[in-house]
């Protein structure tokens, strides 16, 4: 059992990531119908941008979590301010090359200077050790992931159904055009929120570091699974995404346990039902 | 001088005031490369309810939409209370003190009655309270939580009309507000009108429903392929009939 319980904490885990992660996902494509292919590159430049904190200025974990977001999501700002902002009203694909496209130059650049091999990142030592459960030993880290991203994951879901500026959020990605002509700077809006996106990728990246250490190539992987949770969930759904993301990381944990031939596809599998029953996702709306 | 400044515009051009509103001058504007208005000229007076009447594709829509900024390629003079908007972007025009309700109303899905109603952000002091909105659309109070796309099609109107007035803008272009709707609702709108207008509202009407124009404006222009090619007082209404529905195809 405790091998069971085991599994179902790594579930949880993974989950917390892809959550962060896809909710990010969620909101850029919600707002600038952008498939941002790039956002495993940010997610890898926030564990990045806590390594160079912590090497060349000694800011720790805790400063990495408030400075990191900041940092990368100016330079996801820069990027759709040069880039993708030319690209509104086009065609999906533009967008997707685009940003796999820079997903690889980043990617390309960190591989250059830094290698493949990961990176050391300690654990803050306050959250060093773990508790014995009676049932499992959790370390304390690995349930403060947890508990930190749903804070987080359920605060942007606030700030976007349940504000006002939310509530701007959410017209301006049914018809920019009217929402601008009540007095409301959209394209500045736009850049924020791709900002916000991309600084929750960054969050999820500090989070990540401690646990799969700093590797340029981290960013290559999860956002495969990414791409399906945001699609299971509904593309550009905020709750879909959250619940799809802890509700996936959780099974592929099971799977893991029970089945583990199938913990690597498992996810996809699910996509493939979820598009051939509900192609709009479990939360989407139809178009 | 109003009068010098529109030289060659129709003759209810002609109506004096000092305080013109808005005046738009050799106004063209295009969609892609689809040359929609070619040289519109009229203007607007504090106060009044103008009237911008034609058939469908005559470009009523599209001089709403380039006075309201949203249009990508125009070129003239849009002057809106002495200051030129003509280059001006859409949010900078509304915070100027410019509100535009669309032809298709622009209730938004994903919100409730309520945060459609709160949405545009008050640009200027003397809006309407959420209280004196409701004394003007009481149905909307009882369906402050229903998702703004449920409502009826009178319903979405009168809150397209309500959101707008809330944000102390006091230059109101509406887009057809009477399509698609049951008489007593075009009635309901038409005395909404009436009450902006004492109210102190400048208002400028696009309409094909010539019948509530006439019931409300004070005059109007006659729109036909891009161009004002002639415009009254609602006092010249009578002796213009004639014209009137050779022009309108009525």
């Amino acid at each position: 059992m405790q091998a069971l319980y085991a599994q179902l904490l790594v579930g949880l885990i993974n989950g917390s990531f892809y959550a962060l992660l896809s909710l990010g996902l969620a909101v850029i494509f919600g707002m600038l119908n952008i498939i941002n292919f790039a956002h495993g590159a940010l997610y890898m430049m926030g564990a990045f941008c806590a390594y160079f904190l912590l090497s060349l200025t000694g800011l720790g974990y805790w400063w990495a979590l408030l400075v990191a977001p900041i940092i990368v999501g100016i330079f996801g700002m820069v990027l759709e301010r040069t880039m993708l902002q030319w690209l509104a009203g086009l065609d999906h694909l533009y967008g997707l090359l685009l940003t796999f496209g820079l997903a690889l130059i980043i990617q390309g650049v960190f591989q250059n200077y830094f290698g493949s091999s990961g990176l050391p990142y300690a654990i803050p030592d306050e959250l060093k050790g773990g508790m014995n459960l009676g049932f499992m030993y959790l370390p304390i880290y690995r349930g403060w992931v947890v508990v930190f991203s749903l804070v987080v994951c359920l605060s942007t879901w606030f700030l976007i159904e349940k504000t006002r500026l939310g509530a701007y959020l959410r017209a301006a990605t049914e018809n920019p055009t009217l929402v601008r002509a009540f007095g409301i700077n959209v394209p500045r809006m736009i850049t924020l929120t791709y900002g916000l996106g991309v600084g929750l990728a960054a969050l999820a990246g500090v989070l990540s570091a401690p646990i799969n250490q700093v590797r340029p190539l981290m960013g290559e992987n999860v956002i495969i699974v990414v791409f399906a949770v945001v699609v299971i969930g509904g593309m550009g759904s905020i709750m879909g995404s959250i619940i799809t993301g802890f509700a996936l990381g959780v099974i592929e944990g099971l799977t893991k346990y029970f089945y583990p031939e199938a913990s690597n596809t498992v996810v996809f599998v699910l996509m493939v039902l979820v598009l051939l029953v509900k192609p709009t996702g479990l939360t989407g709306r139809a178009a | 001088m109003p009068e010098a400044k529109m030289a060659g515009a129709p003759a209810a051009n002609a109506v004096p005031s000092a305080a013109e509103v808005l005046s738009v001058q050799n106004l063209e504007a295009w969609y892609g490369e689809s040359h929609i208005l070619h040289g519109v000229n009229f203007n607007v007076n504090a106060g009044e309810v103008v009237t911008l009447l034609g058939r469908n594709g005559a470009g009523k829509t599209t001089t709403l939409k380039s006075v309201m900024g949203i249009i990508g390629k125009r070129s003239g003079s849009i002057r809106f209370n002495n200051s030129e908007i003509v280059r001006a972007s859409s949010d900078r025009i509304a915070r100027m003190g410019v509100a535009f309700c669309p032809e298709e109303r622009g209730i938004f899905a994903s919100l409730d009655v309520r945060e459609n109603l709160l949405l545009p952000p008050t640009v200027k002091q003397g809006g309407l309270s959420m209280e004196q909105i409701f004394d003007l659309f009481p149905n909307l109070k009882e369906r402050l939580k229903s998702q703004g796309t449920k409502l009826s099609g009178g319903e979405q109107q009168m809150l397209a009309i309500a959101r707008i007035l809330r944000t102390g803008a006091n230059f109101l272009m509406l887009d057809e507000p009477t399509e698609g709707l049951a008489p007593v609702i075009i009635q309901q709108i038409g005395e909404t009108i009436a009450r902006l207008k004492k109210q102190g509202f400048t208002i400028l009407l696009v309409e094909q429903n010539f019948r509530f124009a006439s019931t409300v404006a004070d005059r109007f222009y006659i729109v036909e392929h891009g161009k004002i090619i002639d415009g009254f007082a609602n006092s010249e209404l009578q002796a213009n009939m004639d014209k009137l529905h050779t022009y309108l195809g009525v």
